[in-house]
């Protein structure tokens, strides 16, 4: 991987949801969706985020847009108009920012208002950040179905009239309108069809490479993160558990978590014996974290500092090369990668 | 990772999805709407019902043959005239007509008969200048649609008065029908701009909203509505006193669609397509204005569709109660008030009349309602 410069710095990133009970509506605890996150991302990176379902990686995604406002922490954004605090801005101030950066959503069906064409879907971040007149607008837009692979005389269609894989490309070329640095992609390719999936994942990835974009690519699928990422970020109930380069992470984890999550993908091979180290029981309650290592009760090489202690993030990595685990037996383990594809 | 590696290079250009249906696929959401209430056949020939109606009481003063006032004492609770083409020899005339009444009084009940006397033949004459009137209060004219030149037409008989019942219906309708409306209107400006605040801000705003509701929707409305009948001026005319009365009823009755329209946008406000706007930089006003009411609109639409008939009933009922309009004003109402008892059902039957418009106006309203409802989602599946 090569890292030119920082584009996106998270630092320790908070999102906590208040649970509210009764007549008054008192808070009465809190889901920590998020609970001190950091990580950078690298002009021109891809940074895969994956995790099993409710560990708060479609909560960060959405912090850093601001989508939702974060709790607490510091989302340093190297913006075209220097640096900027992306969680101390107030909406208005956003605004010009957000052409920089933008999203693609994982359902191609509730993403699109079904009630606008797709010329005035795509056209909305031109009028609304860029202010283009109609005319131009629609010119950008015909360039950026064409880039996407869609017909440009399709722009006066409605999303009805199209397929769910088509749906994507709309968004994809809403997300792109304004020629964004870095784009989040939540679960872009997780509710469409295989064969789909593999068309969109081949366009994300050959316009990241022809437009030098940064993705954040959330995903559940590791078999989809290993083929896109640069780097993937492993998370754990609102936490990271592993960062590390692509190749290194799937060849050599470094946490027992990552290590269950690889053993759990699925191999296209009957033969294929399954081994023993499947993940067992359930993601652990973010609202009721457990002490210590919040991975402990599922981990078969738990011990009992690992109920008392919560393991840091730490570079264990070897040759120069950073590969952070919050394990406190990273150095010693011996865990079961997968052979990169 | 076969599934990736192994795929050749998508088509740049997907195949074409099939011009054919271009039609459908640059339909807009009122198109796709107007296509889906199409099929619904009932809710078309309620729609049609609904025209007609209206347009009987818009031009209630031209299509009644008589001054709705006017008394006739020498025809007082007389039947329903037949409308002819054929008189009693067999002869056949394109212009109809009707024959007068013959009135008999039984000495001992002193009960009134009708027999139809075939030597008083009236012909009908249409475009006919009748009494005068001002037509919508506005130009003198005294031109009806239908007339006779002497004797009288009494399509669907007369009151105990001896005036027109076909004249009284129409001009019944033209308060029946709109005297709501407004009321309709003003609930749902109200409904849709506290649910609007109370839905997309929420907070203490939203509470103190709720709990507002609550209180309004446990008021009974019939002591209500017979406290306001009373504290309105007495001085003011029976019309106005009902149409205060629909006002300050309507200041409560926005309380359904608040809520209606408070949960649309609490649910609306989550949907990935207006975070997309927000993150496209669209303003507050725009997304509200552009993303979330055009999504609900269609259902606001149908349920005041489906709201005007029981403003139509509410109207009728309390007027029959004696508790809305009464007597020297018109309405469907009114006129049932003067069918109240037993005699009048078992003697004149055509005095219930008023009451078979209001069941097909109602009926007509739910179908309609009801149709546009089923349309109004055309993305449903």
């Amino acid at each position: 991987m090569k890292r030119e410069s920082v584009l996106l710095e998270v630092k320790d990133l908070v999102k906590h949801f208040p649970i509210r009970k009764g007549f008054l509506k008192r808070v009465v605890g809190q889901v920590k969706a998020v609970d001190g996150v950091s990580f950078t991302i690298g002009e021109g990176e891809v940074l895969g985020l994956v995790g099993e379902s409710g560990c708060g990686k479609t909560t960060v995604g959405r912090c850093i847009l601001r989508a939702i406002d974060p709790t607490s922490g510091q989302l340093v954004f190297y913006s075209n108009n220097g640096l900027v605090d992306l969680a101390a801005l107030s909406e208005d101030q956003l605004r010009p920012l957000r052409a920089e950066m933008q999203m693609i959503f994982q359902d191609p069906y509730s993403s699109l208002n079904p009630r606008m064409t797709t010329k005035d879907i795509i056209a909305e971040p031109l009028v609304c950040i860029a202010g283009m007149k109609k005319k131009e607008a629609e010119e950008r837009v015909a360039e950026l179905m064409r880039l996407v692979g869609l017909r440009p005389e399709y722009m006066r269609r409605y999303p009805h009239a199209f397929s769910g894989g088509q749906r994507q490309r709309i968004g994809i070329a809403r997300a792109l309108a304004l020629n964004p640095r870095l784009i989040v992609c939540d679960e872009s390719v997780s509710a469409l069809d295989v064969s789909i999936q593999a068309q969109i994942l081949n366009l994300l990835q050959d316009l990241q490479e022809q437009l030098h974009l940064t993705y954040l690519f959330i995903s559940h699928d590791l078999s989809v993160v290993e083929h896109i990422s640069d780097r993937v970020a492993v998370m754990y109930v609102g936490k990271l558990v592993e960062v590390a380069d692509t190749e290194e992470l799937y060849s050599q984890p470094r946490h027992p978590y990552t290590e269950r999550l690889l053993a759990a993908v699925p191999v296209a091979d009957p033969k294929v014996k399954r081994g023993r180290h499947q993940l067992k029981g359930e993601v652990a309650d973010p609202a009721n974290p457990p002490p210590g290592c919040l991975f402990h009760p599922r981990c078969s090489y738990a011990q009992d500092i690992c109920a008392a202690k919560q393991p840091e993030l730490q570079n264990v990595g070897k040759d120069g090369k950073e590969h952070f685990v919050a394990c406190h037996f990273a150095r010693e383990l011996e865990l079961q990668g997968v052979q990169a594809g | 990772m076969d599934r990736l590696s192994n795929n050749p290079d998508y088509e740049l250009l997907e195949e074409d999805i099939g011009t054919e249906d271009e039609a459908v696929y640059v339909a807009s959401q009122w198109r796709l709407i107007w296509w889906k209430f199409r099929r619904h056949r009932l809710a078309v020939a309620s729609g049609i019902v609904l025209l007609i109606i209206y347009t009987l009481a818009i031009f209630c003063e031209f299509i009644s043959p008589y001054d709705p006032t006017a008394r006739n004492v020498m025809l007082t609770h007389a039947p329903p005239q037949r409308l002819r083409f054929v008189d009693s020899e067999g002869n056949f005339s394109l212009r109809p007509f009707v024959y007068g009444y013959k009135r008999e009084i039984d000495p001992n009940t002193l009960r009134r008969t009708y027999s139809i006397d075939t030597s008083q033949k009236y012909p009908i004459y249409f475009l006919h200048r009748g009494t005068p009137y001002k037509f919508w209060g506005v130009w003198e004219t005294d031109l009806h649609l239908f007339g006779v030149q002497d004797g009288y037409v009494h399509l669907l008989g007369t009151d105990r008065l001896g005036r027109d019942m076909l004249s009284r219906i129409l001009y019944g309708a033209r308060i029946s029908t709109s005297i709501g409306l407004v009321g309709v209107a003003l609930s749902f400006v109200l409904g849709v701009i506290i649910g609007g605040f109370s839905g997309y801000f929420g907070g203490w705003f939203d509470s103190i909203v709720q709990r507002l509701i609550e209180i309004l929707r446990s008021i009974p409305t019939i002591p209500l509505w017979m406290g306001l009948s009373a504290a309105l001026p007495p001085h003011w005319p029976q019309v106005r006193v009902y149409f205060g009365i629909t006002i300050i009823l309507s200041l409560i009755g926005w309380t359904q669609l608040a809520r209606v329209v408070r949960s649309r946008f609490l649910s609306l406000r989550d949907e990935d397509f207006v975070t997309a706007a927000r993150l496209c930089g669209a303003s507050r006003f725009r997304i509200v204005v552009r993303h979330m009411v055009p999504s609900f609109l269609s259902y606001i639409i149908a349920s005041i569709t489906l709201a005007i008939p029981s403003m139509i009933l509410g109207e009728t009922s309390l007027s029959f109660l004696g508790l809305g309009l009464q007597a020297p004003a018109i309405s469907w109402g009114v006129l049932l008030q003067e069918a109240q008892n037993v005699r009048t059902i078992a003697l004149s039957p055509w005095l219930l009349l008023p009451g078979v418009m209001v069941f097909i106006t109602v009926l007509a309203f739910n179908f309609f309602g009801d149709g546009l409802r089923d349309a109004a989602d055309p993305y449903a599946r």
